[in-house]
């Protein structure tokens, strides 16, 4: 279910890294909890984003949420496919709903992260 | 699942659009037995019912329902109720969760008449059958005849054995039906429900799917559009407040207000710019703060963002250019005529 190559955080972020490029996506977990995604909110390319802080947002029907950044860097790329079908975040939250590609300032910052291993251990814990 | 008044509640279930589409489109089934119920009986129930609520109960026939609402002396609303009339002597209650411990002191201690009232809510779980197939469902688990129930009607009969107040009344713009048993029978009873609507592609439907289906019907939620500050000419329920009807609680501010003029009204909205309008955001005219969003959401039905705001009284026709603060950025919205939608007859 959690691919074993991405970190994952604690407000339910995951990061793929390779190299200096990471991709960054909402889990599994988070869709589900949040329900029908109708609205995402993303940074323009070139935008500076910082580990912990908000890049975003998606919208349920129900209720926004906040997307925390796993990571520091500058956005390379903006997934524009989620503006007219935001239910790819949903449908496949690991893959095609990828939010951002970015260029990582600080790759130390993934030792912070849990491993798929942990994060579902918590999410576990969580319920 | 979500703490609701102290009831564990599903948000939803399937999902929030496949619940809704299903009681526009089918038929969608709510445990909604978290509401409350007070039942007010004796030789003068009618003039307490009367006193303590805003429409007219005077006109009311046995085996019709109104929907009302209990005033403080200020205005304010204390509660937004269904009223059925049960027999001369026997008014049934049906009211919010949160509220009906309130609702209930309150009529009690403006209990001057010859009448007894009596907090139900443990006595009763509430069904709600709602949308285009609702009655073809239900019709399949009780001899009374559905079809000579009209909207807002009301019979005591059965569902599968289980002693059922049969209502005609819903929260979701469609047809449908709220069936009040007892907490026993339940659960049997849901899962009937469920077999029934099987072949109508049947959804349970949870509070997620609840408040969308009732915001595009333009009905008030208690804590939102209504509360105890706002009175219910401010919320544009002028058309359950019967001013000439007598003394009720309430009615001397009211009349004050409508003389005086009202300061600020409700008005439905739409988004025009990208951003969905959630309870508590403001709303800006001509570049300053003017009014709050009380509800607001996607609109599974018409696809787009819609919902309620307070603005002043004489900017709450339709058609008005607004901009609702969405995170600290003013998205363009436009006032517009409420309900957002109305189901075909």
């Amino acid at each position: 279910m959690y691919p074993e190559n991405y970190r994952y955080t604690k407000e339910h972020e995951w990061v793929l890294v390779e190299g200096d490029a990471g991709t960054i996506g909402i889990t599994d977990h988070a869709q589900d909890a949040l329900g029908d995604i109708v609205y995402v909110d993303l940074p323009k390319a070139g935008a500076r984003i910082e580990q912990g802080k908000s890049l975003g947002s998606v919208e349920s029907v129900k209720a926004v949420s906040d997307i925390y950044s796993p990571v520091s860097g500058e956005v390379a790329e903006v997934n524009h496919a989620l503006a007219d079908a935001p239910e790819i975040l949903n449908s496949d939250p690991h893959g095609a709903g990828w939010l951002v590609k970015i260029r990582l300032s600080a790759p130390a910052d993934l030792e912070g992260l849990m491993s798929a291993a942990e994060y579902e251990s918590y999410i576990g814990a969580e319920k | 699942m979500v703490d609701f008044g102290g009831w564990e509640m599903p948000v939803q279930y399937s999902g929030i659009l496949e619940e809704h589409r299903a009681v526009r489109t089918g038929v969608g089934v709510f445990d909604v037995s978290h509401m409350g119920e007070i039942e007010i009986g004796g030789p003068q129930a009618a003039a307490l019912v009367d006193y303590v609520t805003t429409n007219a109960v005077a006109k009311l026939k046995i085996g019709q329902t109104r929907y009302s609402a209990l005033l403080y002396a200020h205005g304010g609303c204390v509660d937004d109720i269904l009223v059925h009339k049960v027999a001369e002597d026997n008014f049934f209650l049906c009211v919010n969760a949160s509220n009906q411990e309130k609702d209930f002191e309150h009529i009690r201690a403006a209990n001057r008449f010859d009448a007894q009232v009596e907090f139900a809510g443990p006595r009763f779980a509430q069904i709600a059958i709602q949308g285009p197939r609702a009655q073809a469902t239900l019709q399949k688990l009780t001899a009374t005849k559905l079809g000579a129930i009209h909207y807002y009607c009301f019979v005591d009969g059965e569902v599968r054995g289980a002693a059922a107040r049969i209502a005609r009344t819903g929260y979701t713009g469609e047809d449908g039906f709220e069936i009040y048993i007892a907490p026993r029978e339940a659960e049997r009873i849901w899962g009937e429900v469920m077999a029934a609507g099987a072949e109508f592609g049947v959804k349970p439907c949870g509070l997620g799917a609840r408040n969308t289906l009732r915001l595009e019907a333009g009905m008030a939620l208690y804590g939102h559009e209504i509360d105890a500050s706002i009175s219910p000419l401010e919320a544009g329920l002028d058309w359950i407040v019967k001013l000439d009807k007598g003394e009720f609680i309430g009615r001397e501010a009211l009349l004050k207000q409508k003389q005086a003029g009202l300061r600020r009204k409700l008005a439905g909205f739409e988004m025009r710019g990208r951003g969905i309008a959630r309870e508590g955001y403001e709303v800006w005219l001509d570049g300053a703060p003017a009014g709050w969003v009380t509800s607001g959401s996607p609109s599974p039905t018409l696809n787009r963002n819609i919902g309620f705001c307070y603005l002043p009284a004489a900017d709450a026709q339709p058609g008005r250019s607004i901009q609702v603060m969405v995170r600290n950025q003013p998205v363009d919205a436009v006032t517009v005529e409420t309900p957002f939608y109305k189901r075909a007859k």
